[in-house]
């Protein structure tokens, strides 16, 4: 069973969201993501400053076997990117909701949020993608 | 629903993610792809290649039969055991499919082939046969296991059934020997010292469990293809296909061109494009800026564009290789990563052997 914090926001693409105290929006992959995906051993994060429109592919992921986008899901600008995925990319599979977080994300309507999954709602839906 | 192995649930009990491979249902790795890549470069792994499809040629045109199917030449099979490297060409010397053929202590031929490419490669052997006496059978109910590593043969040679034991221990690279319904070739697709054991599916889950017993780690395929291309081993589909031929894929050495009267299929379209000069080579890539090579990504040189043919990060090296083909004189080059251009050094693959970094 895939951990599933309960403070964070998810999205269908297996992506988490965190509201940060100063406004901004951390983004990364679910722990169910990690696993589907396998041993990373490369992660391609965007420029501070890049702006990105709502599904827009952000990133990309990338295990022994195959490339993943990772999907940005609100319309924003990047503020920050996790430096130490360069060298640690593991980080996502082993801390996928602490030391391995992607990117930071100032959104241009914070009401974008509203609109997924809480952790209850996240749980419901992969439990319906293993029917 | 895709097909299974008499392995499937031996899989499935020892926690593998099943991944559809070619129709099948085939474990990807076991909880770590990384860790049973190093196992079997440094110790012993084993996989369950019992997709792969075995084919029995007998009868008495059997060689004749063969030596008009295959680029290779069977006749270099002077002694029962042997195997050969071989690809089967269509008319226009395109691979149809790459396989290993043995000689039988009877004179029959035992030949492998592809698990992907089952269908269309007995519909092809099917219907060479033709004016030949000859006949084309596939084997059923067999499990076959791929022992790789340098400790595998010492932890599966006491496994084996007795009266083997003494002939597989002295089994030199791409020897074969059989003996009660069990046939140990020294083969593998790992660039490590190993066998490939066939033998009935009812014996299968047995044999893989006392191969666990014996410290031999479960490896999927995963693994398998890291290894593959870290040890510059071609796979059928990306590096080669119907449309390509045996000297665009770094295969040249498995034709066998003498006698130049063997008339072996293809052969007329394989000499036009030798005399006609390869506008191509086949090499191996290391990445000197960040990201991974995938098959299907353009390579850029001064001489034209190539193709990444498969690509991954290699877990012994911890860098990113490929093998590519690209034009005939190119030096140097650059791969098209997702619209970044980043500079390849041109290599000769192999790139790992029996453990060792060779580049």
């Amino acid at each position: 069973m895939s951990e599933i914090p309960e403070d964070l926001k998810y999205t269908q693409d297996h992506e988490w969201l965190r509201l940060e105290d100063d406004g901004s929006i951390t983004v990364g992959i679910t722990d169910h993501a990690q696993e589907a995906l396998g041993e990373l051993v490369f992660v391609e994060l965007p420029d501070e400053g890049q702006t990105f429109t709502k599904g827009d592919a952000a990133a990309v992921v990338e295990s022994v076997k195959a490339a993943s986008d990772v999907y940005s899901p609100l319309t924003g600008s990047v503020t920050d990117t996790n430096p130490d995925l360069a060298d640690e990319p593991e980080l996502v599979n082993n801390n996928p909701y602490e030391g391995g977080w992607l990117f930071r994300i100032a959104a241009d309507n914070e009401d974008e949020l509203e609109g997924l999954m809480d952790t209850v709602a996240y749980e419901e839906f992969l439990a319906g993608l293993e029917d | 629903m895709a097909n299974r192995t008499p392995l499937y649930q031996t899989h499935v009990d020892a926690g593998a993610r099943m991944v559809d491979f070619g129709g099948w249902d085939m474990p990807v790795h076991y909880g770590s792809q990384m860790d049973e890549h190093h196992v079997v470069r440094k110790d012993a792994g084993m996989f369950d290649v019992s997709h792969m499809t075995v084919v029995d040629v007998s009868g008495p045109d059997a060689k004749a039969y063969l030596q008009k199917l295959l680029a290779n030449n069977v006749e270099r099979l002077q002694v029962p055991g042997k195997g050969l490297y071989s690809c089967m060409l269509n008319e226009q010397g395109g691979v149809i499919d790459d396989l290993i053929t043995y000689l039988r202590a009877d004179g029959s031929y035992r030949v492998v082939v592809n698990a992907a490419t089952r269908e269309a490669d007995l519909q092809w052997m099917t219907q060479q046969a033709g004016v030949f006496d000859v006949a084309v059978e596939p084997a059923n109910d067999y499990v076959m296991i791929a022992v790789q590593g340098p400790n595998a043969i010492a932890k599966a040679l006491p496994l084996l059934p007795e009266t083997l034991r003494s002939d597989a221990e002295k089994l030199m690279p791409f020897q074969a020997c059989e003996a009660i319904y069990h046939f140990v070739a020294s083969t593998g697709y790992t660039g490590e010292d190993g066998w490939e054991l066939v033998m009935p599916a009812s014996q299968g889950p047995d044999f893989w469990a006392a191969l666990v017993a014996a410290g031999v780690a479960p490896c999927g395929l995963g693994a398998r293809d890291t290894l593959r291309l870290e040890a510059g081993m071609n796979l059928y589909g990306q590096d080669m296909d119907a449309g390509i031929s045996p000297l665009e894929c770094g295969l040249n050495w498995t034709v066998a061109w003498e006698p130049a009267e063997r008339d072996f299929n293809g052969r007329a379209a394989l000499e036009a494009q030798r005399d006609a000069g390869p506008g191509f080579k086949f090499v191996g890539l290391l990445l000197c800026g960040r990201g991974i090579m995938r098959h299907g990504q353009k390579v850029v040189s001064p001489q034209g564009d190539g193709q990444v043919t498969s690509g991954t990060f290699s877990p012994t090296m911890q860098q990113t290789i490929a093998l590519a083909r690209v034009p005939a004189d190119a030096q140097e080059c650059q791969v098209d990563i997702r619209g970044k251009l980043i500079d390849a050094k041109i290599v000769k693959a192999p790139f790992v052997r029996k453990g060792e970094v060779l580049i």
